[in-house]
């Protein structure tokens, strides 16, 4: 990791750490982010993460975001997936697959935060088979008009800027889908019930309604019909940066219990020296390191343009595992504390669940890797 | 607006920190800028941005103190120099710290410097007013607010918790109190640029001085950690023994009276 990277990831870290750890259990409490930290991560540039300099961005490869991403990990998850949502699949569709035009319009407003952005693919019909989407773009003079409903959409009550996948070829299936960058104030669009979750408290998944939504032509992102290759795409790149999330929440609830394991006592000795907890301990960490070395691995490989699509599935499946596994540990650990929600520990394991369900589920990660193995192996 | 900043690398006293052969221990120290330093270069920020000018920020130390400086320029400051002593000097004091500053500010028109109310690991307060008097212009110290108008300059100034209104003019020396703001983090696009901002490094030949010139004052004894807290004791049993036993502590175990 070059000194840059070391330089910004100790910033980051030390913001994280002092100003956002601080207020934590209040944005579990009051599920909402203060506004002084939104402000503040604007003023950082954390808004910018993925988006080049040319457009106010940070302009650093994928090794460099995951080292950030691993600190940002490191506190409340909604506020991560706040920042990770917008950064990840909110601006990478315009970053990759947007026309100067367009890069030019959103790009620096979005970097500097004065626009978040989401990203709307899911419905109600289409989870895991994204290509059965229902909602339809039919083009008008120089618009598309688009109906149809998204749900689960992160970002959704806060986001100005939309990365919305819609059928504009119902005969073509998977190669009629087209993407477009619609705007919140476009006539006709909504923003629908907000979803109650089991966690990332602060942040925020609703509905999106589209209801004779007028988008104008320019908006297409991309090609025309290429809306599922896209969202892909935008997918596909998000993976390290999520694992890296994952890996900075697992490196900070294993502080927490080693430091805790040592503190603890029963039966006399701090719970460490019992070799049925300092043998959980020494599990979490070495899974930990190994998320560590495949995460930038899979970072470097992007970086040096190489085809990671199996690599990314599988390092999207293991991170979100591992996490499971650790924050899982993580409240045993702790006993009956690692249960009681005045302890950040709970918080942590009901946050890591998403991780296997999100930006496609292990299970669609599996079906990747093994379609990428079948072309491997082709006989 | 000329304005400088004197920053000082020292390591973070929130951080553990051992001791070993009269010497602190730099392997596992963190090392930062010195708050009371940091609220001089927001201040000074602030000031540029609202009354134009320049920010330098200027250390005297080791190499290493680059780091802070560069942070300092992430932060916003303009310019930085580093008065690297490392191989000129062996030890230094506020005295040495103050005539190599002196030496390099004297040409350079400053309307207003920075310093912070003390660095927090030598405490001494003194090298802000020292670099004042030896260039013979005047300083307020402990500031907690500063407002500019022209060359007249307005000042808060903490007084043991009491605070006093001051006016003064440019040019002016201030040492920063906290309160006085509340220091912004850098940017991360900032610190990609400020790799592009000058950090000029000199050594003490390149001021005309030699280690003579600024050799030290004073001398460090010894340098120890303050004692352990230890729990204190409750004592039992009647007033009268209780007393009793309080004085013979009092004079053979705390040997006070
Ligand atoms: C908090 C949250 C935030 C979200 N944010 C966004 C967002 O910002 N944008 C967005 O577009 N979407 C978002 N989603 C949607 C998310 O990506 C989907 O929930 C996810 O892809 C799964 O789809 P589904 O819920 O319809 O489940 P389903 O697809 O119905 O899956 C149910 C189960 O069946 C399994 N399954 C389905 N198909 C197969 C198969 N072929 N082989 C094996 N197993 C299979 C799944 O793995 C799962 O276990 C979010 C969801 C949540 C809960
Ligand atoms: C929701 C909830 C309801 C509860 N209800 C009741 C109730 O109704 N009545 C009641 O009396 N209690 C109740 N408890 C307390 C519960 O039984 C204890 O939390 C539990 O026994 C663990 O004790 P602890 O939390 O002190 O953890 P600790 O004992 O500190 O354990 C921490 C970790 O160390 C491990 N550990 C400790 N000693 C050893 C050892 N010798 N060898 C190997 N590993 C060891 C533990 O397995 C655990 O992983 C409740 C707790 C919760 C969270």
């Amino acid at each position: 990791m070059s000194e840059d990277i070391e330089f910004l990831k100790k910033n980051v870290r030390d913001f994280v750490q002092t100003e956002v750890e601080a207020v934590a259990m209040q944005i579990e409490e009051e599920n909402k982010i203060p506004e002084r930290i939104i402000e503040m991560s604007k003023e950082m540039g954390l808004f910018g993460l993925s988006i080049p300099e040319e457009y106010g961005g940070l302009g650093i490869g994928m090794v460099g975001k995951c080292a950030l991403y691993e600190e940002i990990g490191a506190t409340h998850n909604g506020y991560t997936t706040l920042i990770g949502a917008h950064t990840g699949i909110g601006t990478v569709g315009i970053v990759e697959m947007g026309n100067e035009e367009q890069r030019q319009k959103y790009l620096p407003d979005m970097a500097a935060g004065e626009k978040i952005g989401a990203f709307a693919l899911t419905e109600p019909a289409a989870g895991s088979n994204a290509t059965n989407l229902k909602t339809t773009a039919v083009k008008k003079g120089d618009k598309y008009i688009l109906n149809g409903t998204k749900h689960y959409i992160t970002n959704a009550t806060e986001a100005d800027v939309f990365t919305v996948m819609a059928v504009t070829d119902p005969l073509k299936g998977a190669k009629g889908i087209t993407s477009f960058i619609v705007e919140k104030d476009f006539p006709g669009f909504h923003v629908g019930a907000v979803e109650k979750k089991m966690g990332l408290r602060g942040s925020h998944s609703a509905e999106v309604i589209l209801e004779d939504c007028e988008v104008p032509v320019e908006n297409v992102l991309g090609e025309e019909g290429h809306g599922y290759v896209n969202a892909l795409k935008i997918l596909a790149n998000g993976r390290a940066g999520l694992a890296a999330r994952n890996l900075g929440s697992c490196q900070k609830i294993l502080d927490m219990s080693a430091i805790f394991a040592q503190t603890r006592v029963q039966f006399n000795v701090p719970i460490i020296e019992h070799q049925a907890v300092s043998h959980m301990l020494a599990e979490m960490a070495m899974e930990i390191e190994t998320l560590r070395s495949f995460t930038y691995r899979v970072a470097w490989m992007v970086d040096e343009g190489m085809k990671v699509i199996k690599e990314a599935a599988m390092l999207k499946l293991f991170g979100s595992e591992v996490y499971n596994r650790v924050a899982d540990k993580a409240v045993q650990v702790h006993g009956g504390l690692g249960y009681i929600a005045d302890y950040p520990i709970e918080r942590f394991f009901r946050d890591a669940r998403i991780t296997r369900i999100y930006e496609g589920t292990s299970e669609i990660q599996k079906n990747i890797i093994a379609g990428q193995l079948k072309k491997d192996y082709s006989l | 607006m000329n304005i400088y900043v004197l920053l000082k690398r020292t390591f973070d006293t929130e951080e553990k920190i051992a001791i070993s052969g009269g010497e602190i221990n730099s392997d596992g120290a963190e090392f930062i800028i010195n708050p009371y330093d940091e609220y001089g270069v927001e201040e000074a920020i602030q000031i540029r941005d609202s009354q134009g000018g320049e920010v330098t920020v200027v250390s005297v130390g080791s190499g290493d103190a680059e780091k802070q400086l560069r942070t300092a320029l992430a932060i916003g400051a303009d310019k930085a120099v580093l008065i690297n002593t490392e191989d000129d000097l062996e030890i230094g004091d506020e005295f040495t710290t103050a005539k190599i500053l002196v030496e390099f500010l004297e040409d350079k028109e400053a309307d207003l410097i920075f310093a912070g109310n003390v660095a927090i690991d030598g405490g001494s307060g003194q090298v802000g007013p020292r670099v004042a008097d030896l260039l013979g212009i005047p300083y307020v110290t402990t500031i907690t607010k500063i407002e500019i108008e022209g060359r007249n300059v307005n000042i808060i100034r903490d007084v043991e918790g009491s605070s006093e209104t001051i006016e003064a003019s440019l040019p002016l020396l201030v040492t920063a109190q906290q309160g006085l703001n509340e220091p912004r983090y850098p940017s991360l696009p900032g610190i990609m640029k400020a790799k592009k901002k000058p950090l000029e490094e000199l050594e003490l030949a390149d001021l005309d001085l030699d280690e003579n010139d600024v050799a030290a004052k004073t001398k460090t004894v010894d340098i120890y950690l303050p004692p352990k807290k230890e729990g204190g004791r409750i004592l039992d049993g009647e007033v009268q023994d209780q007393v009793k036993e309080l004085i013979n502590l009092l004079h053979s175990e705390a040997k006070v009276i």
